[in-house]
């Protein structure tokens, strides 16, 4: 009776479905890790995540959003710590006392990539303001337009460079970094790329680094806990303690060498010898 | 070979050789998408039946609200389970979010008003004089609602085939709600996602390719029963 059996086989993945709770956290308790498409992107949280949980015992959710997400989520109170690269956003959630104990974990730079040909002549530029300004005139961008920390630092440039992003031949993707690089590379436009996302995909991309180097471009990545004096339910020990895993020597040595081989350079150069707060 | 080849191949050597991380993304994916189309079902069937028998004042208003629902993006389920469970939401305090049950919830209100607007079609397309009909032999409410489940039961197999198939291929509640957590609560849908922004285009053509044969799979028991009380 084709039915009633319909009928057991609801029940029992009913049953299933409400039996299979709980398998989510670790002895150590879990803590909500907000971070960057790119951290993840990369596989470096791959790499270093599951040894701090071996070494502790502490299950770390890994949820990557773009930074500006990542850092409302901290602000609501709905993660334990972030790790993003926006230090002018994250100083704004430092002064409102949501983010505590921010430190250095790491650092890249920033890329300008675009046709190899550079009809807009950018690579010639002298500065950086000019090669902005060169695309500008003559080229066309794809910006992320996700409030990534990515985005934040392509509306940067374009301020120090004196231009109104509205002004010029530039539409947003509203996606990740692979994305937005895919698109750039079929509409022959230029883009803002981190430079581990960079690598990981140029091999799939008709784009070059035409733009690198200098202050403006370096890309910091921070890690903050959650003030628990501000959102309850916040694990703020297990979350300072995989703050204290990321810039503790074994790992920084760890990041130091992540995909170093593959790429022939590092992805991330370890930062948290060089001190700084948040 | 262009990318596609590349990823039927990927695909077939995945599965011949086991893959433990494969498996255990479609058998969880398995796992969520079965459990939420179960209680839609269990939900949805009674209260589609109902709509389908019964006349009430609201009725016509919760089939169109079921109709409406078909087409809700579950995107929007997403962030409205997400925005529920989250730990600032009112039902923060459960630690639902981020776990498969939280997929199970989304899914599970994907699903509802396709079965439920599924069933209550097909109980109104059975002939209208049968529950008179079962009442003068004699049937009870419980004996009635049975015999007349026997007689939709084409209907109800298509509500569960339909709801099984929105939810198992919808990614941005799991995304939303989930988290895409590796080993956790990563499933098919959300993996390609992944595989395609780490540009790992091959082994997300590998899933979904295990994903469309799991969706067939599954449908094809579902059609063979469904055939079978048919004839």
């Amino acid at each position: 009776m084709p039915v009633r059996r319909l009928l057991a086989a609801v029940c029992a993945l009913a049953v299933l479905a409400a039996a299979c709770g709980g398998s989510g956290d670790g002895e150590g308790g879990a803590i909500i890790l907000a971070t960057t498409t790119s951290t993840r992107d990369s596989g470096l949280l791959d790499e270093l995540v599951p040894r701090f949980e071996r070494e502790t015992g502490i299950r770390v959710k890994v949820i990557a959003v773009g930074t500006g997400a990542a850092l409302r989520m901290a602000g609501e109170g709905n993660a334990d710590a972030v790790l993003v690269h926006a230090p002018v956003a994250e100083a704004a959630y430092v002064a409102s006392g949501d983010l505590v104990g921010g430190r250095l974990v790491m650092a890249n730079d920033f890329v300008i990539v675009g046709p190899p040909a550079d009809p807009a002549r950018a690579a010639a530029a002298p500065d950086l303001p000019a090669a902005v300004a060169a695309i500008a005139e003559r080229g066309r961008f794809v910006s992320r337009g996700d409030d990534s920390g990515t985005h934040q630092r392509e509306l940067a440039l374009w301020r120090a460079a004196g231009i109104d992003p509205r002004a010029v031949a530039r539409e947003e993707t509203g996606q990740g970094m692979g994305a937005t690089l895919a698109i750039a590379s079929e509409r022959r436009a230029y883009t803002l790329a981190d430079r581990g996302t960079w690598l990981a995909l140029r091999d799939t991309l008709d784009l070059a680094v035409l733009v690198e180097g200098g202050a403006e471009l370096r890309n910091v990545y921070r890690v903050h806990v959650v003030n628990p004096e501000r959102h309850g339910g916040v694990e703020a020990v297990r979350a300072e303690a995989f703050a204290a895993f990321l810039v503790a020597p074994a790992t920084q040595a760890l990041i130091g060498r992540f995909r170093a081989a593959e790429f022939g350079r590092s992805l991330f150069s370890p930062a948290a010898a060089a001190g700084g707060g948040g | 070979m262009s990318a596609i080849g590349e990823g039927l191949l990927e695909a077939l050597r995945l599965v011949a050789r086991g893959d433990a991380q494969l498996f255990a993304i479609a058998g969880r994916t398995l796992l969520v998408s079965g459990s939420a189309t179960a209680l839609a079902m269990l939900v949805g069937a009674p209260l589609g039946y109902l709509l389908g028998r019964a006349r009430f004042p609201a009725r016509t208003l919760i089939l169109a609200a079921a109709g409406t629902g078909m087409g809700l993006p579950p995107v929007v389920a997403g962030l409205v389970i997400w925005l529920l469970l989250v730990r600032s939401g009112p039902l923060g305090g459960l630690d639902l979010i981020y776990t498969k049950q939280a997929m199970i919830i989304a899914q599970f209100l994907i699903a509802l008003p396709l079965v439920t607007a599924f069933t209550a079609a097909a109980i109104q397309a059975l002939p209208p004089r049968l529950p008179d009909l079962l009442a003068v032999l004699g049937a009870g409410r419980a004996r009635t609602f049975w015999l007349l489940a026997q007689e939709a039961r084409l209907g109800l197999l298509a509500a569960v085939i339909a709801g099984f198939g929105a939810v198992v291929s919808e990614v941005g509640a799991s995304m939303a709600v989930g988290g895409n957590l590796a080993g956790d609560t990563r499933v098919l849908t959300t993996a390609i996602v992944t595989e395609t922004s780490r540009a790992a285009n091959e082994r997300a053509i590998a899933y979904g390719l295990v994903l469309l044969a799991m969706a067939f799979a599954v449908v094809i028991v579902l059609t063979v029963v469904q055939q079978r009380g048919a004839r």
